[in-house]
């Protein structure tokens, strides 16, 4: 139970230190989205992160970038365009659905389906081997022969 | 017998691709800036603070962006090569001296030579975003109409120099 107290623990410095990374607006729904913002837009310096998690120095401009331009009014979606535009598609977490990104968007699907045509098919097949061989006559009489017979027959 | 030649091929794919991916430079993120106007910028000159370029008067000349900081250790490595190749004049090169204090990069250029025909001060990176900056250094190619053709992410190797830089600035040059 302690553990488990720890974990929690743990993890809500974590969220407490993300959030800290990013420079408070007075108002708190501005930095919701400012924040918000930085979470979806993925840190070039350290690729792992996102610009809200990161603290390199580019992520610090950028975090200011889009505080900037929450504050001059532009959608979100200029601001988004705005990184693309200098930094490229990369930066999307959440890349676009278009024909490049084709494969990585329905790749896990097809590969599931896949999966499952293969497993389904194999399962039929096997169901239908089991189904088809009756014994001959003479397997028959010969199961019956070693039954009849006890184990003592067993290694012969 | 495909019992075993359908796992074995699938294998044999998933390890090509895995040796593709293992071979590329993740950190090389490719600029989509690349055929794209070079985004304006007006900065005072690092050794002329009182004057400013921009690259509007850079048009109708072949010319690299090499973007450089004091505190940017790849930046002394390729520094030599940008050095010596500076003295063949082929090119000019000019410098963006990113997110720097002046004095360091004086001292600096002071230091380890000057191979630009000037450098400006991007004090607070707002340019570099503009160039998609992510790592210093970076080089940029800049052709006579101000178009970006190139972006060298990381020192510029000799390498890259003789088979990228060179013939791409003989092309647009001509």
């Amino acid at each position: 139970m302690r553990l488990v107290a720890v974990i929690i623990a743990l993890f809500l410095t974590c969220a407490a230190a993300a959030e800290n990374a990013v420079p408070t607006m007075a108002d708190p729904v501005t930095n919701k989205r400012a924040v918000q913002l930085a979470e979806q837009l993925r840190c070039l310096v350290c690729q792992n992160q996102s610009i809200a998690e990161s603290n390199a120095e580019l992520a610090v401009d950028l975090r200011r970038q889009i505080n900037e331009q929450i504050a001059q009014g532009r959608s979100d979606g200029e601001i988004v365009d705005f990184m693309v535009q200098r930094y490229g598609e990369f930066v999307l977490y959440r890349p676009p659905f278009k024909a490049v990104t084709l494969l990585l968007w329905l790749g896990p699907g097809l590969m599931l389906a896949t999966g499952l045509a293969v497993l389904i098919y194999n399962l039929r097949r096997r169901r239908g081997q089991r189904e088809e061989q009756p014994l001959s006559a003479e397997q028959q009489e010969q199961a019956e022969l070693l039954l009849a017979a006890g184990p003592d027959h067993e290694r012969q | 017998m495909t019992r075993f030649l359908v796992p074995l091929a699938i294998f044999i794919v998933l390890v090509a691709f895995l040796g593709i991916g293992l071979g590329l430079n993740p950190r090389e993120v490719p600029s989509p800036l690349i055929n794209k106007p070079a985004p304006a910028f007006q900065l005072p000159q690092l050794h002329r603070p009182d004057q400013t370029l921009s690259q509007q008067e850079m048009k109708g000349r072949v010319w690299l962006l090499n973007v450089w900081a004091s505190w940017c250790v790849s930046c002394r490595e390729e520094h030599p090569l940008l050095v010596e190749f500076a003295r063949t004049n082929i090119v000019p090169v000019y410098g963006l001296n990113y997110k720097d204090k002046p004095d360091d990069a004086l001292a600096w250029l002071k230091q380890f030579g000057d191979p630009y025909a000037l450098s400006i001060v991007d004090r607070d990176g707002r340019v570099g975003i503009d160039y998609g900056v992510y790592g210093v250094p970076e080089t940029f190619v800049i052709d006579k109409q101000g178009m970006i053709r190139y972006k060298q992410i990381g020192p510029i190797t000799p390498e890259a120099l003789q088979n990228k830089i060179l013939p791409l600035v003989k092309e647009l040059q001509s």
